[in-house]
């Protein structure tokens, strides 16, 4: 501890880091390319949004890689090149997400009271203004569904995909096909598997649990195929240091192999829940798409997100439109809300 | 080296340097031991490293002479590893990390922000602890990948390839394989086919990091011999663990230490000084294996 003392004046710096000033020369340049652009829109034939962003890129990937051409030569030059066309391009995939969440907000918020979340829609049409009426039946719904769903997928994908990481018998390569195969697979199909297999000759009647059955065919290869990825990625040394412990195969893997894997088997399972939380088609020919509390997942129409957002679009009136757009928001909020509870979990440091 | 670095060790003493570690300044004072020292040296001014918080080296100032061959020991977690990746700038590739003090390469600091770290990293190579060919290309490719990945031209492609891998102890072996790949020799072959592949760029200053701890002692020889030959014409940085290593390959030999806090350079000295009359009791223990 007294060397600390000694070297308290010393502080600790990063010199590789762009300096205050590289910082205001990229504003500088930035800002200077967007005057460049709005001027050339102005004087020249080019018009409209796509033309002025198409001038921004050309005038600022330029500048960036002049500025640097001029500091280092032409290879920090290419660099510098590369690097702004990477931003542009990253750029350009946050626009849609962006302007999704942008109208979503913007369309859904005015529909937010307290009573959209205990109450359902079983008094009022969607055609109803929005101060009456709920959607508490769909995030239930949508809620015990997905939990279902995943109920029955991720033991099933993450024991497909130790098959095929860790057993590799011979039916690997098959179901490695099968797996493939089956994560194309479009939920009409799913669905209307599931309707003609157990919905019409055996329970006759809508539900939930059917629903989550056709859910979890679209999610088990989402699963099993991130998984064995994931699986793939952990080094063969641990799998060898746990068996030279004398070690099962069995005890390696659930001890070793599965902890190290943890963060990427849970991204697995977020994947999965993601591919299935906006799916309507199977609830509308399963789960029956209620508009009243259901809480039996065995009997009876139980109600989704997908499909509130679905019905209440269908029906076309101002009102029923904004519901939908409300239902969106709220559909948005709650797989934040999952996926983030999820990484929470799975980030905890155990023991601590 | 020149007076003039002289004269800036002295002045950076008074103003950073503790004196406590003054005996860092009287060790550059000696002049390489090869007649004819070519390359340039490379020189380290109260260099600190950080990671994130933890203060993981403290004001460590060490010139490395032309043509010399300066081996770094100390325990684990001293530093050692830290202070050569600070310098040719590796250090700054794991995020949290910081660093403080100069790195002095043909009388410009490599830290400046108007040098090109691209090119520091050409004139300044490293070998790293686990042999590591690219997988993708063969040992041909392998050896001249450095000239490509920079875009730097050359005459004769085959007499450089030829001339890294005899360098490098390899050409023997591999002549008649030189597209097989990397991957297909053994890890002491793999070891010398990255020392040739660091020598086809033709860099003044080799840094290696702990290069032989992965090797069998065969392959450790080879690599030594290697060394020997390429401080010739080049200057050459070595951490290692093995004090017969540091005994038989460096001209110059600096303990680090971390007594709990920040790791330390506790002495510098020509390597038989450092073994037969170390000056610091903590370097005694060390070399004399009482300790660590």
């Amino acid at each position: 501890m007294t060397t600390n003392k000694i070297y308290e004046s010393i502080l600790p710096t990063r010199p590789w880091q762009a300096s205050m000033k590289d910082r205001l020369t990229t504003g500088f340049v930035l800002v200077f390319a967007l005057f460049i652009a709005t001027l050339l829109v102005k004087i020249t034939g080019l018009s409209g949004k796509l033309g002025f962003f198409v001038v921004f890129v050309i005038v600022f990937v330029t500048l960036t890689s002049g500025r640097e051409y001029r500091r280092f030569g032409s290879a920090s030059a290419k660099d510098a090149l590369v690097n702004a066309l990477v931003a542009v391009g990253t750029f350009l995939t946050l626009i849609p997400i962006g302007s999704i969440i942008f109208e979503v907000i913007s369309k859904g918020y005015k529909g937010i009271y307290l009573g959209l979340f205990t109450s359902d829609m079983s008094l009022n049409s969607p055609n109803d203004p929005a101060n009456v009426g709920g959607l508490g039946h769909a995030i239930i719904g949508t809620l015990i569904l997905v939990a279902i769903a995943l109920v029955i997928s991720v033991p099933i994908g993450i024991l497909t995909a130790l098959y095929l990481t860790e057993i590799k018998g011979k039916f690997s390569q098959p179901i490695r096909f099968l797996v493939q195969a089956m994560s194309g697979v479009p939920s009409i199909v799913a669905g209307l598997f599931i309707l003609s297999a157990i919905l019409y000759p055996i329970t006759k009647q809508n539900s939930a649990f059917l629903g989550s059955l056709s859910l979890a065919i679209l999610m088990i290869p989402t699963v099993a195929r991130t998984s064995e990825e994931v699986l793939n990625l952990i080094p063969n040394d641990l799998r060898e240091a746990g068996v030279a412990l004398g070690g099962t195969q069995w005890r390696t893997v659930a001890m070793i192999v599965v902890p190290a894997a943890k963060s990427g088997l849970l991204t697995a399972v977020i994947l999965g829940v993601a591919r299935i939380a906006g799916e309507t088609a199977p609830i509308l020919l399963l789960a029956g798409g209620g508009d009243r509390f259901n809480l039996d997942p065995f009997s009876g129409p139980m109600g989704s997100l997908p499909y509130f957002i679905w019905n209440s679009f269908k029906s076309g009136t101002p009102e029923s439109i904004a519901r939908a757009w409300t239902g969106l928001l709220v559909l948005l909020v709650v797989l934040l809300f999952l996926f983030s509870a999820a990484r929470f979990l799975g980030n905890r440091k155990v023991g601590k | 080296m020149s007076t003039e670095n002289n004269g800036d060790q002295a002045k950076m003493e008074t103003t950073t340097t503790p004196s406590s570690l003054s005996s860092v300044a009287s060790a550059s004072k000696r002049k390489a031991i090869n007649s004819q020292p070519m390359g340039t040296g490379l020189e380290a001014r109260g260099v600190h490293a950080w990671f994130g918080k933890h203060h993981a080296l403290a004001d460590v100032s060490l010139d490395f002479a032309a043509g010399t061959i300066t081996a770094l020991i100390g325990p684990s977690g001293c530093g050692k590893s830290t202070f050569i990746r600070t310098l040719n700038r590796m250090h700054e590739f794991i995020p949290t990390a910081a660093m403080a003090g100069q790195v002095i390469l043909d009388g410009k600091d490599i830290y400046d922000p108007s040098i090109d770290v691209t090119k520091i990293r050409l004139q300044i190579g490293m070998v790293f602890q686990k042999p590591n060919p690219f997988p993708s290309m063969t040992i041909g490719e392998n050896v001249l990948s450095g000239l490509k990945l920079a875009q730097l031209k050359t005459e004769n492609k085959d007499d450089l390839l030829e001339e890294c891998l005899v360098k490098a102890g390899l050409w023997n072996e591999v002549k008649d394989r030189l597209n097989a790949h990397g991957g297909s020799l053994s890890g002491g072959q793999q070891q010398r086919l990255c020392i040739a592949r660091s020598l086809a760029v033709r860099p003044q200053v080799l840094l290696m990091d702990e290069p032989c701890s992965a090797l069998d002692p065969g392959s450790t020889l080879r690599i030594e011999e290697t060394i020997e030959e390429l401080s010739s014409n080049m200057t050459i940085v070595i951490v290692t663990h093995n004090m017969q290593q540091a005994a038989r390959v460096s001209d110059y030999t600096a303990f680090f230490l971390s007594d709990g806090g920040p790791g330390q350079m506790i002495e510098v000295a020509p390597t038989n000084e450092i073994f037969a009359r170390p000056r610091d009791k903590r370097t005694e223990n060390y070399v004399t294996g009482r300790f660590g």
